[in-house]
């Protein structure tokens, strides 16, 4: 170890006293980044005045607010607290972030995906800063012996209206400390005109650390007297080690041992794959040592999945009767009435979620508990999965969580946790194990493979009459029944299809999962929305008509849906809303008044998920080798309520980058139970060159209740670019990615 | 025993001559700044500048830069505040921020040699560093306004 690290190590141990403290690299303690793990908890817990577990303030002024959600690059981290902030008037450069630990009990559910961090947690920031700013406010009063009413904050002091006169929050906070704490329902809230941050924003937290080197992510974690772990999994999902030799990966410098894992029981949910695991004192020689192991493989069953044949039965069960999710009025009534059918099926591959930060964390079991530190989107997944593989109870788990280089779902099902767990109780000291790109790539929770089948009967203005939805995929369900053939992924943009339409009916397929499948950013809705608003497209087109002027006919008239699944209390699904930004992103586009052909196109789609609604028109150019530009995007979104406007913004840009990816070149082919695809260069995403030059997002002002902004740009980007690239050559796009489908003939 | 120059400070490290810079700067000299992506030089998240040049440190054995001059984001600027960083806060540039290292000191080298920088030149610089949150129009306006001196 190097003197830089023996010096840091002091410093921080200094600071925190506790067994299996991090050691961290050079130069600077990001104690902001890492929970707390000290007898007294928290710095909120320690706080002068602190009513719940989320904020304390102390006599120097200083806020301390709770994070209990992962940052993944949503700003999350930050736009929470600053709803805190709000509420309390407290003084933004005055606040702290603190990392929560996983706790349940105290912070309530912590899984970081779904995006609905706001809108669970809004209120509970809310009432929490209300809480604390009220005892301030009564502190003032009776330090000043006047009416509490006469009193009101003002950026982190309580100002006496009559005379002037202020305290500091911090001046306050011994005294607020010991005053009752106010009941939930007593507690007065800001109007919304008065708020502060809420609506304007700010920038991250951590601004400064990520543009510098100094953000700790899981993979930047060092525990004292850590070694370095890689494992080699099973290539077949359910694949066994039949023997292996190790005896050239330990000949390899640095390399000290190898460690077997056992295979999962049951069901794989979030269990370790299984494989052998080379140990070292450094990252490197432990990848060096697994390319020299020799493992025999028992395969199992799934070494006969593979992508070719798996397509053709998906496609088949996707044009016969499924299992039906919703039915409206008589569509086979309708289909069967001499009308003009139009049908069309569609098919994705699977997607890896390829985050920057390959999966990696960082473990230390000792005496019967453990303790890890993890870029993990649910430290909650993390406390039951080691509970259940380490057969000890759950108060035994710790679990730190650091930032994360990216998640997009997958940094939510912690195997590779309880890896770095099963290793450090086998070895008996702390354990790093880092994934290769090759395993975070080969050994993900795929995105389901997907095939629609949408056939529609029309009327004379090209109008659906019936419309019947299909869509088959491997549910992700199976991960815990391994014989699930459908899912609720049918809800997510196939059966809460807001079409008004007289016959409706929407169908679920089924298929068997042979290798781990799991959410990725909007899941479902990426499949289903692709074929609905393809098909759309394809429909407006058939009929001669105007592709928005369609998409709205299709939409009808303002009312509020009743499907089951698709709205929540206070979320009700409002077509006037959907209606709005369909008209709102096709008019900042300058929709209709711009001619497109002949290699220039232009695409719309617009879509509801996660309670946000979003369209989005795409523009392209192809040239005449086939290759596709998008020089602009225009996304208008009604997320209701926005916290922090400047970061939603940057997770709509982010989603068009996404979504090009996924239509460009996102595709995970499987043969014999083996991903085929190992790296960048066979799973490429997108790049500079090949991301929209220009991307416009409109947010909607509302006063609604704040939805999700993570996932729901992603779903309408891709079919929208897709019936851009129809738009510019005429060629439609039932399947993806387009680097497969020639469109350097289509041009004329 | 091999010597190189890291941030202005000569190191000496006793490595396996063929392990990459990058295991080197991470695990051996605690430097965390420079990440790990790919290992195979394809998405540039380990970036460094090898003598000023920007180069792929996972690709970088580090017998081969044995008594050159390394720069990492750590030895970027004194105070974090190279005119990159500064426009990339000015820009809010960051999601996850994972890659943003590499991508800075991408820029950085680029902008060492070239100030007057068209929008081809930053795809022809930038397009080998991947950044899967996707904030490349914000890294294209970051540059060009570092380089026009704005930051």
């Amino acid at each position: 170890m190097s003197t830089l690290q023996e010096v840091s190590r002091r410093g921080f141990l200094q600071g925190v006293l506790s067994s299996g403290a991090l050691v961290l690299c050079a130069r600077f303690v990001p104690s902001h980044v890492w929970a707390a793990d000290v007898p007294g908890g928290t710095s909120v817990d320690r706080a002068m005045l602190h009513t719940d577990v989320w904020a304390g303030i102390n006599p120097d002024g200083t806020v301390f607010i709770i994070t209990s959600r992962s940052e993944m690059g949503t700003g999350i981290r930050t736009s929470l607290p600053m709803v805190l902030a709000d509420e309390l008037d407290a003084d933004w450069k005055r606040v702290k972030i603190e990392q929560a630990l996983g706790n349940e009990k105290l912070y309530g559910d912590q899984d970081t995906d779904g995006s609905h961090s706001i809108r669970s947690f809004f209120d509970v920031m809310r009432q929490s800063g209300a809480t604390a700013r009220t005892m301030l406010t009564q502190a003032a009063a009776q330090r000043w012996g006047v009416p509490v009413g006469e009193c009101a904050a003002d950026l982190h002091t309580i100002v006496h209206r009559p005379s002037g006169r202020r305290w500091g929050y911090g001046e306050l906070a011994a005294d607020a400390a010991k005053l009752p704490v106010p009941k939930k329902e007593d507690l007065q809230f800001k109007p919304r005109s008065a708020w502060r941050y809420i609506g304007k924003g700010t920038s991250s937290y951590d601004l400064q650390d990520l543009c510098t080197g100094k953000a700790m992510y899981g993979m930047d974690a060092r525990v004292d007297g850590m070694v370095y772990a890689s494992v080699e999994h099973p290539p077949v999902l359910g694949g066994k080690v039949k023997s292996y030799d190790d005896q050239k990966a330990l000949q390899v410098k640095g390399v000290q041992q190898t460690v077997p894992i056992d295979p999962f029981k049951g069901a794989w949910g979030f269990q370790p794959l299984g494989g052998v695991a080379v140990i070292a004192n450094n990252t490197w020689s432990a990848f060096q040592g697994r390319k020299r192991l020799n493992i025999a493989w028992d395969d199992g069953p799934n070494a006969n999945y593979s992508s070719d044949t798996y397509r053709k039965e998906l496609e088949k069960t996707a044009r016969q009767p499924g299992k039906v999710v919703r039915n409206e009025g008589n569509v086979d009534a309708a289909f069967s009435s001499g009308a003009k059918i139009i049908e069309a099926g569609y098919y994705l591959p699977h997607l890896a979620h390829a985050a920057m930060e390959p999966l990696v964390a960082t473990a230390d079991f000792k005496d019967g508990k453990v303790t890890v530190w993890a870029p993990t989107q649910s430290p909650q997944s993390v406390i039951d999965t080691l509970s259940s593989v380490l057969g000890i109870s759950k108060d035994d788990v710790t679990c730190h969580v650091t930032l994360l280089g990216g998640g997009f779902g997958r940094k939510s099902k912690p195997d590779f946790v309880a890896e770095a767990a099963v290793l450090s109780r086998k070895l008996g000291k702390p354990v790093k194990v880092v994934w290769t790109r090759e395993d975070d790539i080969q050994f993900d929770y795929l995105h389901s493979v997907s095939a629609m089948y949408l056939k529609a009967a029309v009327d004379a203005k090209g109008r659906p009459t019936a419309w019947l939805h299909r869509s088959v995929f491997p549910p992700i369900g199976s991960m815990n029944d391994p014989k699930a053939t459908t899912g609720d992924e049918i809800s997510m943009g196939a059966s809460d299809v807001p079409y008004s339409i007289p016959n409706l009916r929407v169908e679920n397929g089924e298929a068997l999962a042979h290798i781990r499948i799991g959410w990725l950013r909007s899941v479902g809705n990426i499949y289903n929305a692709f074929a609905v608003q393809t098909f759309t497209d394809e429909l407006a087109h058939a009929a001669g008509r105007d592709p928005v002027e369609y998409l709205l006919d299709l939409i009808g008239p303002p009312r509020v849906l009743n499907i089951k699944d698709a709205s929540e209390p206070g979320y009700p699904f409002d077509t006037a809303r959907l209606r709005r930004v369909t008209e709102i992103a096709a008019e900042k586009a300058g929709w209709g008044k711009r001619k497109f052909g002949h290699g220039t196109g232009i695409g719309i789609a617009a879509h509801r998920s996660f309670l946000t609604y979003v369209a989005t028109v795409v523009e392209v150019e192809v040239n005449d080798k086939g290759e596709v530009r998008i020089p602009h995007v225009f996304t208008a979104v009604d997320a209701g309520t926005i916290v922090n406007p400047g970061l939603v913004r940057l997770q709509f840009e982010g989603a068009a980058v996404f979504g090009t990816s996924i239509a460009r070149s996102g595709e995970i082919t499987v043969q014999n139970g083996r991903v085929v695809q190992t790296n960048f260069n066979n799973y490429p995403v997108s790049r500079m060159s090949e991301a929209p030059l220009e991307i416009s997002v409109h947010l909607i002002d509302s006063n609604d209740p704040p939805a999700g902004v993570g996932e729901p740009g992603v779903p309408p980007f891709v079919p929208a670019l897709g019936n851009a690239i129809f738009s510019a050559t005429g060629k439609r796009l039932r399947e993806l990615p387009l680097s497969k489908a020639n469109l350097a003939r289509q041009i004329a | 025993m091999i010597t190189l120059k890291v941030n202005g400070t000569e190191r000496t490290v006793d490595v396996d001559p063929d392990m990459p810079l990058l295991w080197v700067l991470r695990d051996t000299l605690g430097l965390t700044g420079t990440k790990f992506g790919c290992g195979m030089a394809l998405c540039g998240a380990c970036t460094v500048h090898i003598n000023g040049e920007a180069a792929r440190s996972c690709v970088t054995p580090i017998s081969s830069v044995s008594g050159k001059s390394i720069t990492t984001i750590e030895g970027l600027s004194a105070n974090g505040l190279h005119p990159l960083q500064k426009a990339w806060m000015e820009l809010n540039v960051p999601q996850c921020g994972y890659c943003q290292s590499g991508q800075i000191m991408q820029a950085a080298a680029m902008l060492n040699k070239k100030r007057d920088i068209t929008d081809q030149d930053i795809d022809d610089e930038m397009s080998g560093n991947i950044c899967r949150c996707g904030c490349f129009k914000r890294i294209r306006t970051a540059i060009k306004s570092a380089a026009e001196g704005r930051a």
